[in-house]
């Protein structure tokens, strides 16, 4: 086992998740395009003058979206991270890979480099079309690299439970309702569409224990307020960042243990 | 010491996933370039023991080596010796051909160069060529199987392992993957593969092992086994009306001298004799003494299908068809 053999491990089958993407255009396309056309673009749109910006602290609601959509990406791509590697581990190809000398990290490795930059390249989409629809983000460019820090580390936690899922679940029908059950409520719980003020109050218990409203409470000054509103609300997720994925890839390496023996 | 014509050696080996025993006490050897093969029903435990020696199942119970490297502790080294053909739906649908052994060239850390001539090669040897470049989901189950087998030579491979090689392929792409399979054979690689049609096991195996309920029931090479029922049997029938003389005709016909042993079927009787020449007119004279009319007589080899039901009290089609490996 050497540097270059994991690196060469890590590479090809890297290229392989790169190149099945290539090979589905069409869900390229979706996956892509989905999250600013639905969220961004018509939601955004939709309640534009609905929305109360007293209430929003924000200029419009397009701006104030804009935060919530780049973490719902974040959360989206994160938690479908493991679909492959389930449909890999059901049709034996997981196996097939598993009984060749390869370290057993390198495919859960490749797996997280694929979906981070799917991911970050979805963010600097979603910030492009916001800039497009008027939306200027208050801290320039050293802002837009600290949401894609913020949004990857967010995404390593999110994956890993995903991969933990796929390598727990008996079918991938279980999977994909559980993601189900996971996902909305992770969104409509959290500070993503509306300011937690704007709340019910037990709903507002609920998202302050949801990881989503920190980091969207993260990245949403970072786009609409500037650096002095920003500095707290981003060290703190870091901090909540670091336990979550602790915590996350605690669990995903057990189930993997598990599941690999 | 180790023999050294022994490449695979399986001890004891016990595997339980939580309450259920999938494998238990299975021990055999495999002998340097040889085909060996593990015969049984859907969830008899072949798969078991064949993912156990590749390295991706731990056992619960037992050791075993592979070219003398033991698959738990030395599982890396193991990985780098062996192929492994898995079962057909192990293909990647939106990669081509030549993508799945570029993508193995990588996992077995060869060079460039040294991946590229490796799968001109191999597509070649089966006969891929012209389809190499394109997608895996618009190959026929024949072509699946014929880049799988290229992916598990990949690697220069001492030891080959295939399971269920030809499941679910028409008769033509099996006569051609069992082609492959010799050709292997004849380079001296050594194979081991799992299958549940006795005509392949029969066929293509140097030996086997008869595996039934986790446990191995019988080892030896097909012409052994067969023999070693006792030879050649008779298969009487008799006229409908008379099944309730079959017991009786049976005692009559146990008592012959070169009689080994007889079953009772609803219409008649199996006895295994040492010569059907000598035994035939002895048994017809039973039948005619104890005034049992006889619809038919036939006489057979035995098949791997009687060392089958001997050795697993059922036949093979008979088994656990509806239990999953698993």
């Amino acid at each position: 086992m050497t540097i270059q053999h994991y690196k060469q491990e890590v590479l090809a089958l890297t290229m392989r998740w790169v190149r099945r993407l290539s090979r589905e255009k069409f869900s390229m396309l979706f996956t892509l395009v989905q999250p600013m056309l639905f969220w961004l673009i018509f939601f955004g749109s939709l309640f534009q003058r609905a929305a109360n910006i007293q209430i929003l602290d924000a200029p419009n609601y397009m701006s104030f979206l804009a935060g919530g959509v780049v973490v719902m990406t974040v959360l989206n791509n994160g938690l479908a991270g493991g679909v492959d590697l389930l449909f890999d581990k059901e049709n034996g190809f997981l196996e097939r890979m598993m009984s060749t000398p390869i370290h057993r990290s390198s495919v859960i490795l490749s797996r997280y480099l694929f979906v981070m930059a799917i991911t970050g390249m979805q963010i600097l989409v979603i910030l492009s079309i916001a800039f497009v629809f008027g939306v200027r983000l208050e801290t320039g460019l050293p802002g837009i690299a600290l949401i894609l820090a913020i949004g990857m580390l967010f995404g390593v936690g999110l994956t890993a439970i995903s991969m933990g899922i796929a390598f727990s679940v008996k079918s991938h029908g279980d999977f994909f309702s559980l993601l189900g059950f996971l996902s909305l409520p992770m969104i409509f719980l959290s500070s993503a569409l509306v300011p937690l003020s704007a709340m019910p109050g037990w709903m507002q218990v609920v998202a302050l224990v949801n990881p989503m409203t920190w980091v969207i409470d993260a990245v949403r000054p970072l786009i609409i307020t500037g650096w002095d509103a920003a500095i707290p609300q981003v060290a703190l997720a870091f901090v909540i960042l670091a336990i979550f994925d602790a915590v996350c890839l605690y669990g995903g390496a057990k189930a993997f243990r598990r599941a690999i023996g | 010491m180790m023999n050294p014509a022994i490449v695979i050696d399986v001890a004891r080996l016990g595997k339980a996933f939580g309450s259920v025993t999938a494998i238990e006490d299975v021990s055999f050897t495999v002998h340097a370039g040889e085909i060996f093969g593990l015969l049984g029903p859907n969830g008899a435990g072949k798969s078991t023991t064949l993912r156990i020696l590749i390295t991706v199942l731990p056992p619960s119970a037992g050791t075993a080596t592979v070219l003398g490297h033991d698959v738990v502790t030395e599982a890396d080294t193991v990985r780098s010796l062996i192929g492994y053909v898995p079962q057909e739906r192990a293909v990647d649908r939106f990669l081509t051909g030549r993508e799945h052994l570029e993508l193995l060239g990588g996992l077995y850390h060869l060079s460039r160069t040294e991946t590229k001539a490796r799968i001109d090669e191999l597509l070649k040897l089966v006969n891929l060529e012209e389809h190499a470049d394109r997608v895996a989901k618009t190959y026929s189950g024949g072509m699946k199987r014929k880049l799988d087998i290229a992916c598990g030579l990949l690697p220069h491979p001492k030891i080959v392992f295939l399971d269920e090689p030809t499941l679910g392929l028409d008769v033509q792409s099996r006569l051609r993957i069992w082609d492959y399979i010799r050709q292997l054979r004849e380079k001296g690689i050594t194979i081991v593969m799992t299958t549940n049609y006795l005509e392949e096991a029969d066929q293509l195996c140097d030996r086997l092992a008869i595996i039934d309920g986790g446990t191995i029931r019988v080892i030896g090479s097909p012409l052994e086994l067969k023999t070693g029922l006792g030879g050649d049997s008779l298969s009487l029938t008799i006229k409908e009306h008379e099944a309730e003389k079959l017991p009786r005709l049976r005692e009559g016909v146990m008592a012959l001298p070169l009689v080994r042993d007889v079953r009772i079927k609803p219409t008649g009787l199996d006895i295994l004799v040492e010569s059907p020449e000598k035994s035939l007119p002895a048994v017809i004279e039973v039948a005619q003494r104890l005034d049992c009319s006889l619809d038919g007589v036939e006489y057979h080899r035995p098949r791997l299908d009687d060392v089958f039901v001997t050795h697993t009290g059922h036949g093979l089609r008979g088994g656990t068809p509806d239990a999953a490996e698993e």
